[in-house]
């Protein structure tokens, strides 16, 4: 017997791009009201996870070829350039600084160098969690 | 300016992520860790020779003010021991090329090695104590990361004991960070010295102060809670179990250093007597396992515990000689039991096992190796011009000062049986009858030999340039004893 999954992936294609973009929603937000890096990297994950869980993981990762070692590589260094642009400045490591820009759609926005932090934290997070489940999926 | 006493703790971090782009490349990785220890070396030194020259070095993180955000504190003890560890660090990655086989160094070995560097450093240098728990944390993941690395099965084995013991712990630190914020208020280490001395000899304090002692004392392997530490440093290629012997129990000790003399200074009688009775227990313990063994690395590893108690005397002694001859000993004992692993690493391969018994006359085709061996023995043991001597000399004259004439006793003793332990090696192990030819032996050990070299002058130099060092020592034993010039640093004038 063979089992059809064309439910699951229908409502899966749908339901986690909804997740991808709370996810990213609770990212921005964490500077004003609850949520940030943290969350939102694991919220991202949970999207990700459902994937793998709808489909197998070959498709996954053709539809999206990311080394997760490699972004968590990337989001430490995010975290690390933050501080390192004190010295730059010769303000106390990792002092943030934030500014004001208009941006065409959006209006004018408050941007600060702890997105930049939170960034790495969520990449991170990411990284981390997609490649314990990864490694421990594949049968090696 | 004050943003280079971040460097300790950043270059290894910045080193370590640039290390996870390219895991497949040995050969780039080698020479990246290598140089980078070497920057590493040179910041530390110049921070050092920096303090001396212009007192206590605080950096507040991000621009908050001292007891609100987390500062870095560079007191000379704290930039001492990150020297000491930059110093220990390079021959041991050297050490690696060589012997950990680019299987492992394929994954993340130099990363992992510089993340505890980070842990390690960041841990000498916090002046929080929140903070702290994370640095221990951070240098913690990479031991594990580390003890486990290559999967064999020993390794894992005693991976799990380590893990567990220390998961255990970390979650005793988190209860005792608990405790003391619930009864301060803060967490940063000089306002909690502060408020602790207006709440004075409160029993509460007593019981926080012995909480930390239990942990810092998992950490540290002081008597009875040192169970651990034979199998699981005894277990890991010789470079790892180098490293683990060098810096992380003295992490643990540095802990005790200095909750003891900056935070806990208020009711010294129940505290510091049971630190007494533990240190000379844990001298006994550890030279009944170091007289006990057979095996070559095991004699090491209960030499580290013998050292965990001389240290702790001095801290217990509670005056400044003991102090200055602590923290001396402290450092040279970083320096020796590297050099003394590094040197076992090497008679491994020479010998083609550990077993006392199964080894002999290694004199015959590496003089050197014996040679350096011996000098470290006697250094190890603290005979005068070498560099045990300094330290233990004064941890004697403290003691007696204080007036512990049974454990400075104890401690004779034990010096004596730590000579007796190493000895043996020398004279079953270098000389006596070769066991194998030399076309037998395995392998070469000439890559082995520079690192051994560099560690084995360093220690004398400790010893010989006693004089040149002793200023360094001083002042960091000043801070101890004297924590008000601390307090101020951090917290400013109107303290």
């Amino acid at each position: 017997m063979k089992y059809n999954d064309v439910i699951l992936q229908t409502v899966t294609k749908f339901i986690s791009f909804l997740i991808f973009l709370f996810a990213i929603y609770i990212f921005f937000n964490g500077h004003q009201e609850p949520g940030g890096g943290f969350i939102g990297g694991l919220m991202t994950s949970a999207a990700l996870v459902l994937l793998l869980l709808a489909f197998d993981m070959e498709t996954v990762r053709r539809a999206m070829p990311i080394d997760y070692k490699t972004m968590i590589a990337i989001g430490l260094v995010f975290g690390v350039g933050t501080g390192v642009g004190s010295f730059f400045f010769s303000t106390p490591f990792l002092s943030q600084t934030f500014g004001y820009f208009h941006f065409p759609v959006l209006g004018e926005l408050e941007l600060t160098t702890t997105l930049a932090f939170d960034l790495g934290v969520y990449l991170t997070v990411v990284g981390a969690t997609m490649t314990i489940i990864q490694t421990i999926g594949e049968d090696k | 300016m004050s943003n280079w006493l971040i460097l300790p703790v950043l270059i290894p971090l910045i080193a370590g992520i640039v290390a996870l782009f390219f895991p497949k490349r040995v050969t780039a990785q080698r020479i990246w860790a290598f140089i980078t220890s070497l920057i590493l070396i040179g910041v530390n030194v110049f921070l050092l020779t920096y303090i001396l020259a212009n007192g206590i070095m605080t950096l507040e993180l991000g621009g908050w003010e001292a007891p609100f955000g987390i500062v870095l504190v560079g007191d000379s003890l704290a930039v001492l021991l990150t020297t000491t560890t930059s110093l220990v660090t390079l021959p041991i990655i050297y050490f690696s090329f060589s012997t950990i086989g680019v299987g492992r160094e394929k994954y993340y070995y130099y990363s992992f090695i510089q993340f505890l560097i980070a842990g390690v450093s960041g841990a000498f240098l916090t002046g929080d104590i929140f903070n702290l728990f994370v640095c221990f944390e951070v240098l913690l993941l990479a031991s594990y990361a580390l003890i486990g690395h290559g999967s064999t099965k020993t390794q894992l084995k005693e991976s799990f004991n380590y893990v567990i013991v220390n998961v255990v712990s970390s979650a005793f630190f988190v209860i005792g960070v608990a405790y003391l914020y619930a009864v301060t208020g803060t967490l940063n280490m000089a306002q909690l010295s502060q408020r602790v001395s207006e709440a004075g000899a409160e029993p509460i304090i007593t019981v926080i102060a012995i909480l930390f002692l239990i942990v810092f004392g998992l950490k540290g392997a002081l008597f009875p809670l040192y169970f651990w530490l034979p199998g699981s440093y005894s277990v890991p290629p010789t470079a790892i179990g180098a490293i683990f012997a060098a810096l992380l129990t003295k992490v643990g000790i540095y802990s005790i250093f200095r909750t003891y003399s900056i935070i806990f200074n208020e009711d010294t009688a129940v505290t510091h007597t049971i630190l007494l009775v533990l240190s000379a227990v844990t001298m006994i313990i550890g030279v009944i396992g170091a007289i006990a063994y057979r095996d070559v690395k095991l004699i090491l590893v209960y030499n580290v515990i013998v050292a965990v108690g001389f240290i702790l005397f001095g801290v217990a002694s509670l005056n400044s000689d003991a102090f200055v001859g602590a923290i001396y000993y402290l450092l040279h004992d970083i320096v020796i039991k590297a050099a003394l692993f590094l040197i076992i690493g090497a008679l491994i391969t020479a010998a083609g096992t550990s077993k006392l018994s199964g080894m002999g006359g290694i004199i015959k085709h590496h003089p050197l190796l014996t040679w350096m061996f011996f000098i470290s023995a006697l250094a190890l043991a603290g005979v005068p011009p070498l560099g045990g001597f300094p330290g233990k000399l004064m941890l004697v004259v403290g003691g007696a000062e204080a007036g512990h004439y049974i454990v400075v006793a104890v401690m004779m003793i034990a010096s004596l049986l730590v000579l007796f332990s190493v000895i043996r090696i020398f004279l079953q192990g270098f000389l006596g009858e070769p066991k194998l030819t030399h076309a037998e032996q395995h392998g070469s050990i000439k890559a082995q030999m520079p690192p051994i070299v560099f560690l084995v002058a360093l220690s004398v130099f400790m010893g010989i340039g006693a004089e040149v060092m002793y200023p360094f020592v001083e002042s960091a034993a000043q801070t101890l004893i004297n924590p008000q010039a601390y307090i101020e640093a951090v917290l400013g004038g109107e303290a």
